[in-house]
C-alpha cells in the first residue's frame, strides 16, 4: 500500500528540468521533468561522488550529472555503461497535474546516505588532509601582532 | 510490457564474413536497434571474431591467440547471433534472396536474407611463381597462417619473407624472435617503400640488419625449388614437396624451408563477382556503404571500395561499420565521406610514423632533418602553405601531431619557422607534455600516471585497450576515463593506444561529430545556424535529422550558445540546456554548494562593498572568503536558497566566473601610483570590462591590462592581454594559463584606449561568431591560424569596425542575471526547495 502525498504540480516542474523535495531526514529526493511530462523522482545524489542530479541538465530519460559529466538513467537510477552504480528511486504517481510521492519512502528511503563534505569542515574531519602547516598560532600567542579589538594597531 | 518483435517477425540480417569490420558494425546495430533483426553470420575460419592487427604479437611470442579474440562464442549467443564459422559462403541467389555456404565437406546450409552484409575482407596476393603450391609456402593474413608459421620455426632453420612492407616486416621480426634465420626478399629499391621515403627506408633496414635481419633488396624471385620426393611416394598421387629454396631471376639460389608471401593483399571480391556486382578495386559503395547494384546489399571493410579507394587500416573500417549500422537500424543520415590514414610498424622497438603524401612531388616543398647515426630522420612536405605529408623516423612522438595538422588542413604559415622542432616548440614555448613532462608514452613505467585528473596510470590504460579490445580515443576515455577531463594528456593516451591496439588505429575520420546525438560537426551546426536562420533547439534538431529527442548534455548547450551568439535579441536562450552554473549563476562545489564570485571593475573596490561582503558572509554563515587569482573575492559554500539574498544583499554585479562568458580584467596598478607604470592599466581594464561584461563566449575568457613591460597583470597568458608602453598599447592574443600554458601572441600596436575597445572587441566578436563551443581563443586561433584573425582585424578596418559594432549590439541590453532574473531567463523555482510534507495523519 502506498501512501501518496502531493508534492507539486508538474507545471512546478521545469520542463527538462527538476525541482529538489526536501525531507525530515536524509538528502533531497530530485522530482525530474522531460519534455513528454513523464516525471521521475531519485535520491538527489549521484553513486559516483555523491553530485546533486537535480542540478543536471536533462535529456530523453537521462540526467548528467554535474559534477563528473555521468550518465545516470531517470527510470533506472542507474549509471550509464561503462560507468558503473546507481541510486535509490522513489516511486511516482501522478494525477489530474499532481505530483504524489511516498510518504513512507520517503520517510525511510536511504536516509542515511551523505554528501561529500567540503569547506573547513572538511580539513577539520578528513584524516587525510595534510597537516597545516605554517598558519598562525592561534589567536593572543603571538606577540606584537594586532588582534582585533586591540587598542593600538598602529604598524611602525 | 515487452514491445520487442519476436524473433520471427525480425527483418533478416545475412553477413558474409566474421572479420572486425563487419562484427564492429553488428555491435553498433546491436547499440541502436538490438531488437530489428534476426542475425545470420558467415564466417570462413573457424574462430569467432579476433584482432587481425595482433597476430604480429602472436606470432613475435608477445601475445597468445586467446588474447586477441574480440567476440567470444558466448557473445554471439547473448546477441541471439547465429555464426556459422568455418563455413564458406558458395553463392548468393540475389533474386530469391538466399545465402549457400559449404563447410568443405557435404554440409550445405542455406540462409533467406533481407540485407545482406558483404564483409569478405581481402585476401593474401600470391606470386604467380611455380612452386607457390609447395608446402611450407604461406601467405600472412590469419589465425592458420600464423599457427603454421609457428609451427614450421619449431622445426626448421631457414625462413625467405618476400615481400618488405608493413605485413612482410612484422612477420619477418616474429619468425626472428622465434629463433629462424630470417631473409626478405624485396622487389623495390627500399623497404616499405608506400610508406617511407628512400632515407627512413634505409635507416629502418639497417636497424633490422643490426638484429640479424637478411635483406635482398632488388631481387626478383624467379622460383620456389622443392624437395624431389615424387619417388618415394610410389604410385599414389604426387604429392606436394616440402620448399627447399627460393630461386633468383639471376640464377642464384638461398635455402629455405618456409617461405612467407607478404606482397599485398587485393580485395577479396570473388564472391560478389559472381553475384554481379560491381566490382571495381573492390566492391563499389556510395557512401552510405550501400552497394551500388543491389539496394539490399551493402559492403563493409577490405573488400569494398568506397570513392575509389579500399581501406586496409582498421579505424577507417570501423568508421563505415558506424555509418552503416545507422543505415541498417534505419535511422538513414550518417554518411562515411573517406578517411586519411597514417602508418606504424608493430616492431618492437622502432618507430616509425608516417602519412599523407611523404614522398612530396611536384608543388611541395620539404623540410627535411637528418641524423643518420642518431637513427633520427624526419621529413614533413608542405604545400602551399598546409603540411600535406610526414614521414619519421627513429622519434614518432610528433606523429599525432602532425597528422592533427595534416587532417585539419590547418595553416601552418605561421608556425613554419618551428614546424619541424615539433608540438612544443611550435605551439607554445611550455606545455603540452603529460604530467611531470612525461611526453613519451614508450618511456613511461606501467605505474606512471597518464591522466591526472582522473588518476589513471599507464598500466591501467594498456590493461584496458587489451581486455576490452578498444581501439579509439573516444573508446578509451569511455573505459578509463584518461583524458576524460581536461584532454592535456590526450597524446600520451593516443600514443598508448598505438603501441598497445597496434599502428593501425591512428588512422581518424576527416570530420568529428559533435556528439554521439548527430554526425554533425561543429562548423556544420554553426554554419547551418546561420544560412538557414535557425531560431531554436527545436529547429536545429530537426533540420539536422538529430538522433535523439532532445540531445544530450554534450550538444545542447553547445546548440544553445550557437544560436544566442548567432542571432542576438532573435534566438531565445534556453537556461534548462545549459550547465548548471550558468543556469544557477553562481559555481557549484563538491557538497552541491555554491561559490559567489561578485564583478570588481578592473580589481578595484571600496570600503563599502568590502563592508557588505563581510555582512553577508556573517549572515549567511559562509564559510570560506577566498582572494581570487583574478583579483577577485570568491564566497564559497552558499546554499542554493541564500544565492538570491546574498547577490541582493552584497549589491554588486554579477562576476560571471561561472560561465562562458568574460570573466576577470586583471589589471596592475599602472601609472596613477605606479613609479614605473607608463600608461593607467586600472582605468583601461574597467573601460574594456564595463564595455565586455555579459559577453558569452564559446568557453571562458580572461583579459589582462599591464600599464608598462613588467607585465605585473601577467597579460602574456589571457585570451587578450594589453600592456602599455611609452607611445600606446601592445596587444597580444590567444593566451592561456590553464592545463597547457600557452603564451600569448603578439597581435599589433595601438595608440589610444579607444583603438583598444574596438580591436579586443572585434576580435572577440570574431571568436563568438567563428569559434566552436568550449574552443579557448588559443585553440580557435591554432585552428584558423594567425594570418586568418589578422587579416579579419588588422588589414580589413570596415570589417573590424563591423564586428566591433555587432558585438555592442548583441551586448546593449543584456540584463545583469543577478538582478534581473526574467530579463535573464533565470527559473527561480530552482532555488525554492519543496518541503515534503510528511505530518502523519494530515497529509490528505
Amino acid at each position: 500500500m502506498n501512501d501518496w502525498i502531493p508534492i507539486a504540480r508538474v507545471d512546478d516542474i521545469p520542463v527538462l528540468g527538476s525541482r529538489c523535495v526536501q525531507r525530515e531526514k536524509g538528502l533531497d529526493v530530485a522530482v525530474f521533468r522531460n519534455d513528454r511530462d513523464e516525471v521521475f523522482a531519485l535520491l538527489d545524489r549521484c553513486p559516483h561522488k555523491g553530485g546533486p542530479l537535480s542540478q543536471g541538465i536533462v535529456f530523453g530519460k537521462h540526467v548528467a550529472c554535474p559534477m563528473h559529466n555521468w550518465t545516470i538513467g531517470l527510470d533506472s537510477g542507474c549509471a550509464k555503461e561503462p560507468d558503473e552504480g546507481c541510486t535509490p528511486r522513489f516511486a511516482v504517481k501522478v494525477e489530474d497535474g499532481v505530483v504524489h510521492l511516498d510518504a513512507h519512502e520517503l520517510a525511510t528511503q536511504a536516509t542515511d546516505l551523505t554528501r561529500p563534505v567540503a569547506g573547513p569542515q572538511r580539513r577539520a574531519t578528513d584524516p587525510h588532509a595534510p597537516p597545516l602547516r605554517g598558519s598562525l598560532p592561534p589567536e593572543g600567542e603571538q606577540a606584537g601582532l594586532a588582534r582585533p579589538g586591540a587598542t593600538a594597531s598602529v604598524p611602525a | 510490457m515487452d514491445m520487442r518483435l519476436p524473433p520471427s517477425q525480425r527483418l533478416k540480417l545475412v553477413m558474409v564474413g566474421n572479420g572486425m569490420a563487419g562484427v564492429r558494425t553488428l555491435e553498433e546495430l546491436l547499440k541502436i536497434a538490438p531488437e530489428l533483426y534476426d542475425i545470420t553470420v558467415f564466417g570462413a575460419e573457424p574462430h569467432p571474431n579476433y584482432n587481425r592487427i595482433l597476430l604480429s604479437p602472436v606470432l613475435a611470442g608477445e601475445q597468445t591467440l586467446d588474447e586477441i579474440v574480440l567476440n567470444d562464442w558466448a557473445w554471439y549467443q547473448e546477441h541471439g547471433i547465429t555464426l556459422h564459422a568455418g563455413k564458406t559462403v558458395t553463392e548468393v541467389d540475389r533474386v530469391k534472396r538466399t545465402v549457400r555456404a559449404s563447410d568443405g565437406q557435404c554440409g550445405v546450409i542455406e540462409a533467406p536474407y533481407d540485407r545482406l552484409i558483404m564483409a569478405t575482407g581481402s585476401n593474401p596476393f600470391m606470386l604467380p611463381i611455380p612452386g607457390r603450391d609447395l608446402q611450407g609456402v604461406l601467405a600472412y593474413r590469419d589465425i592458420a597462417d600464423t599457427q603454421a608459421m609457428i609451427d614450421a620455426a619449431t622445426q626448421y632453420k631457414h625462413a625467405i619473407v618476400i615481400g618488405g612492407g608493413l605485413l612482410g616486416l612484422e612477420a619477418a621480426n616474429g619468425l626472428m624472435k622465434r629463433g629462424m634465420t630470417v631473409s626478405v626478399v624485396h622487389v623495390a629499391p627500399w623497404l616499405m617503400e608506400r610508406q617511407l621515403d628512400d632515407v627512413a627506408g634505409k635507416l629502418l633496414q639497417q636497424s633490422l640488419e643490426q638484429r640479424g635481419m637478411r635483406f635482398l633488396m632488388g631481387a626478383q624471385t624467379q622460383e620456389l625449388v622443392g624437395e624431389d620426393t615424387g619417388r618415394e611416394d610410389g604410385d599414389g598421387p604426387p604429392s606436394k614437396g616440402r620448399v627447399r629454396a627460393i630461386r633468383f631471376k639471376d640464377g642464384t639460389e638461398l635455402p629455405a624451408d618456409l617461405v612467407v608471401m607478404a606482397v599485398g593483399i587485393r580485395p577479396n571480391t570473388a564472391l560478389a563477382e559472381s553475384m554481379n556486382l560491381h566490382v571495381n578495386k573492390g566492391i563499389v559503395v556510395s557512401d552510405t556503404l550501400q552497394t551500388v547494384t543491389d539496394p539490399r546489399i551493402y559492403a563493409v571493410g577490405e573488400c569494398a571500395a568506397h570513392r575509389g579507394i579500399a581501406y586496409g587500416l582498421v579505424a577507417p573500417l570501423f568508421e563505415q561499420g558506424k555509418v552503416l549500422a545507422t543505415h541498417l537500424a534505419e535511422f538513414g543520415i550518417g554518411r562515411y565521406l573517406g578517411s586519411l590514414t597514417s602508418t606504424k610498424l608493430k616492431v618492437t622497438g622502432i618507430d616509425l610514423f608516417s602519412a599523407g603524401n611523404f614522398m612530396g612531388g611536384e608543388h611541395t616543398e620539404e623540410i627535411v632533418m637528418s641524423d643518420p647515426s642518431g637513427g633520427v630522420y624526419k621529413k614533413l612536405v608542405i604545400q602551399g602553405d598546409k603540411l600535406v605529408g610526414a614521414c619519421l623516423y627513429g622519434d614518432t612522438v610528433d606523429g599525432s601531431w602532425y597528422f592533427k595538422l595534416l587532417r585539419d588542413g590547418r595553416s601552418v604559415a605561421d608556425i613554419r619557422d618551428r614546424l619541424m622542432f615539433g608540438q612544443n616548440f611550435s605551439v607554445s614555448n611550455i606545455g603540452d607534455v603529460g604530467h611531470q613532462g612525461h611526453s613519451k608514452a614508450a618511456a613511461m613505467a606501467d605505474s606512471d600516471e597518464v591522466c591526472g585528473c582522473n588518476g589513471v596510470t599507464k598500466g591501467s590504460i594498456c590493461k584496458a585497450i587489451k581486455d576490452k579490445g578498444l581501439f579509439t580515443l573516444e573508446e578509451v576515455r569511455k573505459h578509463t576515463k584518461a583524458s576524460a577531463s581536461c584532454g592535456s594528456c590526450t597524446g600520451l593516451v593516443e600514443q598508448i593506444l598505438m603501441f598497445t591496439a597496434g599502428g593501425d588505429y591512428s588512422a581518424t575520420p576527416k570530420l568529428k561529430a559533435m556528439c554521439a546525438c548527430t554526425d554533425h560537426g561543429h562548423q556544420a551546426v554553426r554554419d547551418a545556424i546561420r544560412d538557414s536562420k535557425l531560431l531554436s533547439i527545436g529547429a536545429v534538431f530537426e533540420g539536422l535529422g538529430w538522433r535523439t529527442p532532445n540531445g544530450c548534455a554534450t550538444c545542447r548547450p553547445a546548440v544553445n550558445y550557437y544560436l544566442i551568439s548567432t542571432w542576438p535579441k532573435e534566438a531565445k536562450d534556453d537556461p534548462q540546456s545549459r550547465f548548471i552554473n550558468e543556469r544557477a549563476h553562481a559555481n557549484i562545489q563538491k557538497d552541491g554548494t555554491y561559490s559567489v564570485i561578485p564583478r570588481m571593475w578592473g580589481g578595484e573596490t571600496t570600503a563599502d562593498e568590502l563592508r557588505r561582503i563581510a555582512d553577508a558572509v556573517d549572515k549567511y554563515k559562509i564559510p570560506t572568503v577566498k582572494v581570487t587569482g583574478g583579483q577577485r573575492i570568491d564566497l564559497l559554500g552558499v546554499k542554493k536558497e541564500d544565492l538570491q539574498n546574498v547577490w541582493k544583499d552584497i549589491g554588486m554585479p554579477s562576476g560571471h566566473a561561472y560561465a562562458k562568458a568574460l570573466r576577470t580584467v586583471k589589471t596592475c596598478v599602472g601609472s596613477e601610483w605606479c613609479r614605473m607604470g607608463t600608461q593607467d592599466s586600472t582605468q583601461m581594464g574597467k573601460d574594456l570590462e564595463r564595455a565586455m561584461w555579459r559577453m558569452y563566449a564559446p568557453h571562458k575568457v580572461k583579459f589582462a591590462v599591464s600599464g608598462c613591460p613588467r607585465n605585473c597583470a601577467e597579460a602574456g597568458i589571457k585570451d587578450v592581454g594589453i600592456i602599455g608602453v611609452d607611445s600606446g598599447w601592445e596587444m597580444y592574443v590567444a593566451g592561456n594559463g590553464g592545463i597547457k600554458t600557452e603564451v600569448a601572441e603578439f597581435f599589433t600596436k595601438l595608440k589610444t584606449a579607444e583603438e583598444v575597445l574596438e580591436y579586443t572587441g572585434a576580435f572577440m566578436q570574431l571568436y563568438r561568431l567563428e569559434g566552436w563551443y568550449l574552443e579557448r581563443t588559443v585553440h580557435y586561433v591554432n585552428r584558423v591560424g594567425l594570418d586568418y584573425v589578422k587579416k579579419k582585424i588588422l588589414d580589413d578596418a570596415e570589417g573590424r569596425k563591423a564586428l566591433w559594432e555587432q558585438l555592442q549590439f548583441a551586448l546593449d541590453g543584456e540584463p545583469d542575471p543577478w538582478f534581473e532574473h526574467q530579463k535573464a531567463a533565470v527559473d527561480t523555482r530552482q532555488f525554492i526547495p519543496i518541503q515534503a510534507v510528511s505530518l502523519e495523519g494530515s497529509a490528505a
